[in-house]
C-alpha cells in the first residue's frame, strides 16, 4: 500500500513536469485575420480576364490556404472569419487578443503594386503597461512586428518574390498585443507592369502561402519552441 | 344662338393665343440658355500672377512602394494656406498623369482647402485627436506671426475618396506623400489631419486611418526609401 502510493506520488510529480514542459508548445498560436469580409467587400481586384472581384474573396482564400499549411505543421490557429461574413475591426483585435497569440497576420490583397507588402504599425514604440489604451495597444509590441516582418521578408524573398517593407497606421493592427504584420499581396509584375500571375493563379497563392508558413515556423524557432 | 362669324373669329384668336404662348416659351428657353452659356464662359480661376518657385515634391511610386523626392517650378502664391494647397494640387496632377507611378485620378481639383492650425501636443494629437485649442475671436486662423509648430487639416473632395485605388500600399503611399510634402515645403507643418468633403472619414478608401493624426516628420523618408 505505501509503496502503491508513493509510486502514484511520483507519477503526479513526473505528470507535472512533462505538462510544464510541454506548456510552452501549446502557447504558439497564430492568429489569421481575412481583412474585409460580408457588406465589407473591401477593393475591388480586376482578375487577368477582366472580371471584378472584391477583395475579401482573396484574403479569405490565403487565410484559409495558409491555416492548412500551418495546421499541417502542428501550429495552432486561429482565424477571425472562416466564411463571408462580417466582423467588426474591434472585434478582430479583441479574438487576437483573447488568444495570447505568437502572431497576428492580417491578410489584404490589392491590385497595385507588385509582389507582397508587408506592414507593421507605424505607432512610435512604447513601454509595456498593464493596461493600455485599446487604439495604441500595438505600440508595445512594435519592435516584435518589426522583428516578424524581417523574417517574414526573409523567407518571401527567399522564394522568390517581390517584397516591399513599410509602416501603417490600420485600426485593427494599431490594436493587438501580439507581434503583428499586415501582409497585402498584390499580382506578380513582370517589367512595363505586365502581370506575370494574378491573384487569381492558385499557384501564386501557394507560393505566398508556403512561404509565409516557412517563415512562422522560423519565428517559432527563434522564439524558443520546438 | 352665336353668329358664325363670331364663333369663327373666336377660334381664330384662340389658335392665335396658343400659337402666341409657345412662341413664348421658346423665347424664354433660348433667353435662359443663353444666360447660362454666359456663365460658363465666365473666368473660374484668378490669372496666375505669383511668380515660379522651386517646390519640392515627395512623389510616391507603387512599384516599389517608395517616396523619391521631385523638385517642381510652380507658382506659389504667399499666403501659406494657399500654397500648401497648390503644392498639393501639383502633387495630385502628377499622380492624375497618364503613366504615373502612383495613379490616383483626380488632380489639382481634389483638395478643397488645406487649413493651417497651431499645433496641439504630440500626446493629444497623437491620442484622442483633440483639437487645437481655440484661439481668441477674430483671430485670423493662418496667422502670419505664428512661429511655432502647426497643423495641417487637408480637406479632400469626396470624388478622389471615391475613385482612389484601394490597398494598404497605395492608400498609405498617398497619405505619406501628402504629409511629407507638405514638411517639405511649410516645414512648420508637424502634423497633418485628413477631411473628405469637410466631414472625418474612417479610411481612405477601406484601409488607411484617416481619423488619426499624422506626424509629417515620419513620413519623410530618407531618399528613395520607404516610410
Amino acid at each position: 500500500m505505501r509503496w502503491t502510493s508513493l509510486a502514484l506520488a511520483a507519477l503526479v510529480i513526473a505528470a507535472g513536469q512533462l505538462a510544464a514542459q510541454q506548456a510552452p508548445l501549446a502557447r504558439f498560436v497564430v492568429v489569421l485575420d481575412a481583412a474585409h469580409g460580408g457588406d465589407d467587400l473591401g477593393g475591388r481586384i480586376k482578375d487577368q480576364a477582366g472580371r471584378d472581384q472584391a477583395e475579401k474573396t482573396f484574403t479569405l482564400a490565403l487565410s484559409v490556404r495558409l491555416r492548412s499549411l500551418l495546421a499541417a505543421r502542428g501550429i495552432q490557429v486561429v482565424t477571425t472569419r472562416e466564411s463571408d461574413t462580417t466582423v467588426d475591426a474591434n472585434r478582430r483585435a479583441e479574438l487576437a487578443n483573447h488568444a495570447n497569440a505568437a502572431v497576428c497576420l492580417s491578410l489584404h490583397a490589392s491590385e497595385s503594386g507588385s509582389g507582397v507588402h508587408l506592414f507593421a504599425s507605424s505607432l512610435a514604440p512604447a513601454q509595456p503597461a498593464r493596461f493600455a489604451p485599446w487604439k495604441t495597444a500595438q505600440a508595445a509590441w512594435v519592435e516584435r512586428s518589426l522583428a516578424l516582418a524581417g523574417v517574414l521578408n526573409s523567407a518571401l524573398l527567399h522564394a522568390g518574390m517581390t517584397v516591399s517593407l513599410g509602416r501603417t497606421a490600420l485600426p485593427v493592427v494599431d490594436s493587438m498585443t501580439c507581434p503583428a504584420v499586415a501582409v497585402e499581396i498584390a499580382p506578380e509584375r513582370g517589367p512595363g507592369k505586365a502581370v506575370k500571375s494574378g491573384l487569381e493563379d492558385p499557384a501564386y497563392q501557394a507560393r505566398v502561402a508556403e512561404a509565409l508558413a516557412a517563415a512562422l515556423l522560423e519565428w517559432r524557432t527563434e522564439a524558443g519552441q520546438p | 344662338m352665336i353668329p358664325r362669324y363670331q364663333s369663327i373669329l373666336f377660334v381664330v384668336l384662340l389658335a392665335a393665343s396658343v400659337v402666341m404662348s409657345v412662341v413664348l416659351w421658346q423665347l424664354r428657353d433660348r433667353a435662359h440658355q443663353r444666360l447660362v452659356a454666359g456663365e460658363d464662359s465666365a473666368p473660374t480661376q484668378a490669372p496666375e500672377v505669383a511668380p515660379a518657385e522651386q517646390a519640392t515634391l515627395l512623389v510616391a511610386n507603387d512599384g516599389d512602394g517608395s517616396l523619391l523626392a521631385q523638385v517642381q517650378s510652380l507658382p506659389l502664391p504667399q499666403d501659406a494656406g494657399s500654397r500648401a494647397r497648390a503644392v498639393l494640387g501639383k502633387l495630385l496632377d502628377l499622380y492624375a498623369a497618364p503613366d504615373a507611378a502612383h495613379p490616383v485620378p483626380g488632380g489639382a481639383s481634389s483638395v478643397a482647402q488645406v487649413f493651417l492650425l497651431p499645433a496641439p501636443t504630440l500626446e493629444a494629437a497623437s491620442g484622442s485627436g483633440a483639437p487645437a485649442k481655440p484661439k481668441a475671436p477674430g483671430t485670423p486662423l493662418a496667422d502670419s506671426a505664428q512661429t511655432g509648430p502647426e497643423l495641417a487639416i487637408v480637406n479632400l473632395t469626396g470624388a478622389f475618396a471615391a475613385n482612389h485605388p484601394s490597398g494598404l500600399e497605395t492608400e498609405m503611399l498617398t497619405v505619406y506623400s501628402i504629409c511629407g510634402t507638405l514638411h517639405a515645403n511649410l516645414p512648420r507643418v508637424t502634423q497633418v489631419r485628413f477631411m473628405v468633403d469637410g466631414q472625418p472619414r474612417a479610411t481612405l478608401a477601406g484601409h488607411a486611418d484617416l481619423t488619426r493624426t499624422y506626424l509629417a516628420a515620419e513620413a519623410v523618408p530618407s531618399e528613395g526609401a520607404h516610410p
